[in-house]
């Protein structure tokens, strides 16, 4: 009942200085507005980043061959080709739970066709990549283990790749390039996969057998890296660690010793939002901080508004008021202030992200949590910064108050 | 006989300013029977104030002894102090002390709104309302302060006193900010309260708002000096028949 009333004179009294409270409330809204479209910026980036890691494939563990050093300078990991083919065999054969592996051999070369040529990264692959990668066809087929097996001239070209050759519209499937030297027919059209997490065009790539590439353009006799595409998610971590122990055994090495590296797609995925979500915290707590400063502009105008009010006050307690009445009444209404900053604070950010991930283009996630927390947080600011004006007006003595010009 | 409203006992209030103190009052005997009408006269400083604020349970004496209808108030907190000023008194201000932008209802419901046990809203609303008509005021019960006159505003604020049915009704120079003609209606509404039994001090420095008053209380330097029966009373209703009669006569005059 105490409540309500106080509710009630709350919403009247900040009724009558529409102006003064909107101005009080600024700080709030901004405060919200700016926690809940950061946040929901970072989300969307984070979800797209995890996006595009899902779109190297599904439950992936990537084996990676060591680094080699070049007069002492390490060359990064997959440079040294310390992985075989008779790893690659041992792997698909003996480590169970797996649903497909395919190794990677990365060359670029000069790739042409007619008069017009350009440069493609070339990529050697086992004929299980495509679907490890959930890469769909968007015309003709894959080519077989036995393309693999033969070394056949044949390729899988992306869509980038095949509007700079053929031109926009034109059906490379059935076509023959020229790559390097050597003429490949184009086996199948690869559907559109778009930008890698590091910004790189996925679909400006030739696939081929591995074979053909290792035999006709680069001549390796080692990989790079294998991906290895897990059959039961439950089942990653065992995986990679029947992996480890299999090459471990096969290349004498122990853990310190390792000339191969292996990672599953969670710690890929954990280091590159990482970044994402330290941008977030930081940005979240500068608009945290105007929650702050908003809570502050509260207290001032609390303050005020208890000077201006301190005859009302003295003929409240005259009447019979008691200090926690009054105490009640002017936390009610910093309250009232405050969330009532924060309700348009979410609507603000809210509208925000959405106007911002059209103009930046760029999606933007509202997480329902930084919606409740921003919303709480504005409230809990109205009760730390009004309860000061509050016990201040509930400590007044009614007979000062009473003569208060 | 039965319990007094009011009993002062050898009351005492200092004041601590700066390094003097200040004795306001020193030392008053004062008992206020139910059905009393008293006015309390003095200069200012005289003490009146003080008097009233005490009486009024808005301060604790520093010496001596208050009985407000049998509760004895110095040994009292300020919560305990808000309550009685709440249940046990009606308080009528020189500045009429309304709520701006309020209206006269919800002026006069502001009392039941800190009373325990609370009453229902329909029920506060009811109260009040009864309260506008006892001084003829029903029919505006909804303006606000700004839309009334002095006097309808004086009106609103004994309203608001009476709501809680209080056993004393204490007046702070009721009529120091209204003309003589509205000063006499509302001495003329304080008489007719009395007549109903209503228990009523006032502090005034008119000795003719005074006179209204049943007994008359004198204060000087903190003490009481004079305490008697208002020789000739006036009464509210004759005397505002004579103003009339008066003003009438001006209008005629050439």
């Amino acid at each position: 009942m105490i409540v309500l009333n106080a509710l009630k004179l709350a919403l009247r009294a900040l009724k009558r200085n529409t102006l003064r409270s909107l101005l009080t409330m600024l700080g709030i809204i901004i405060g919200v507005a700016a926690v809940i479209s950061v946040v929901s910026i970072g989300n969307g980036a984070k979800a797209r980043i995890e996006a595009s890691i899902a779109s190297m494939g599904q439950n992936v563990v990537q084996v990676m061959s060591g680094s080699s050093r070049r007069g002492g300078v390490s060359m990064g990991f997959g440079s040294a080709g310390t992985l075989t083919k008779e790893d690659y065999d041992a792997i698909r054969k003996d480590v169970k739970g797996i649903a497909g592996i395919s190794p990677e051999v990365r060359n670029s070369s000069q790739v042409a066709v007619g008069n017009k040529n350009a440069r493609v990264s070339i990529m050697g692959v086992g004929s299980d990549y495509p679907t490890i990668r959930a890469w769909k066809f968007a015309d003709g087929d894959n080519f077989n283990e036995g393309d693999v097996q033969r070394a056949s001239k044949v390729a899988l070209i992306g869509k980038t790749t095949a509007t700079t050759l053929f031109g926009e519209g034109e059906n490379p499937v059935g076509q023959i390039i020229r790559i390097g030297s050597a003429p490949f027919t184009i086996v199948g059209l690869l559907a559109p996969k778009g930008m890698s997490m590091f910004g790189s065009d996925q679909d400006d790539v030739i696939l081929m057998p591995y074979t053909s590439s290792m035999k006709r353009l680069s001549g390796g006799t080692s990989f790079r890296s294998f991906m290895v595409q897990v059959a039961d998610p439950k089942d990653i971590d065992a995986v990679q660690a029947q992996i480890n122990e299999l090459l471990r055994e096969r290349h004498k090495t122990t853990e310190e010793t390792d000339d191969f590296m292996t990672r599953n797609q969670q710690e890929i995925s954990e280091v590159a939002t990482a970044s994402s979500e330290t941008l977030t915290i930081l940005l979240g707590s500068v608009a945290g901080v105007s929650l702050l400063v908003g809570g502050i502009g509260i207290m001032n105008i609390m303050l005020v508004s208890v000077t201006e009010r301190t005859r009302e006050i003295g003929v409240r307690l005259a009447v019979g008021a008691r200090g926690r009445d009054i105490l009640m009444q002017f936390l009610i209404e910093a309250v009232t202030l405050s969330i009532v900053g924060g309700l348009i604070g979410v609507l603000l950010g809210w509208l925000a992200s959405d106007r911002l991930s059209s103009l930046m283009q760029t999606p933007t996630l509202i997480a329902t949590n930084s919606v409740i927390m921003a919303f709480c947080s504005s409230a809990l600011i109205g009760i730390c910064f009004g309860f000061f004006p509050a016990l201040k007006a509930s400590n007044l003595d009614p007979i000062e108050a009473l003569r208060y010009e | 006989m039965s319990t007094p409203i009011v009993q002062l006992e050898d009351f005492k209030k200092t004041y601590q300013s700066g390094d003097i103190q200040v004795h306001a009052v020193r030392g008053v005997n004062l008992t206020v029977q139910a059905g009393e009408f008293i006015a309390v006269m003095g200069a200012s400083g005289s003490g009146k104030s003080t008097l009233m604020n005490t009486v009024g349970c808005l301060d604790r004496p520093s010496g001596g002894r208050f009985m407000l209808d049998g509760v004895e108030v110095s040994k009292l907190d300020r919560d305990q102090l808000a309550d009685l000023r709440n249940q046990k008194i009606g308080f009528v201000f020189q500045g009429f002390h309304l709520l701006a932008r309020t209206s006269a209802l919800e002026n006069c419901e502001l009392p039941m709104l800190y009373a325990r046990p609370s009453k229902s809203a329909s029920a506060q609303k009811a109260r009040a309302m009864k309260s506008l008509e006892q001084v003829g005021l029903g029919q505006r019960f909804d303006h606000t302060p700004n839309q009334l006159s002095g006097g309808q505003q004086q009106r609103v604020a004994i309203a608001r006193a009476l709501v809680n049915d209080p056993k004393l009704l204490l007046a702070d120079e009721p009529t120091g900010n209204l003309d003589s003609q509205t000063s006499i209606e509302i001495m003329g509404i304080f008489q007719h309260l009395n007549d109903a039994g209503m228990t009523i001090m006032m502090v005034t420095h008119e000795l003719d708002v005074a006179s209204y008053a049943k007994r008359m209380v004198v204060m000087r330097d903190g003490r009481i000096v004079r305490d008697e029966q208002v020789g000739p009373r006036h009464n509210a209703v004759e005397e505002l028949g004579k103003l009339t009669r008066e003003q009438a006569a001006v209008n005629l005059a050439p």
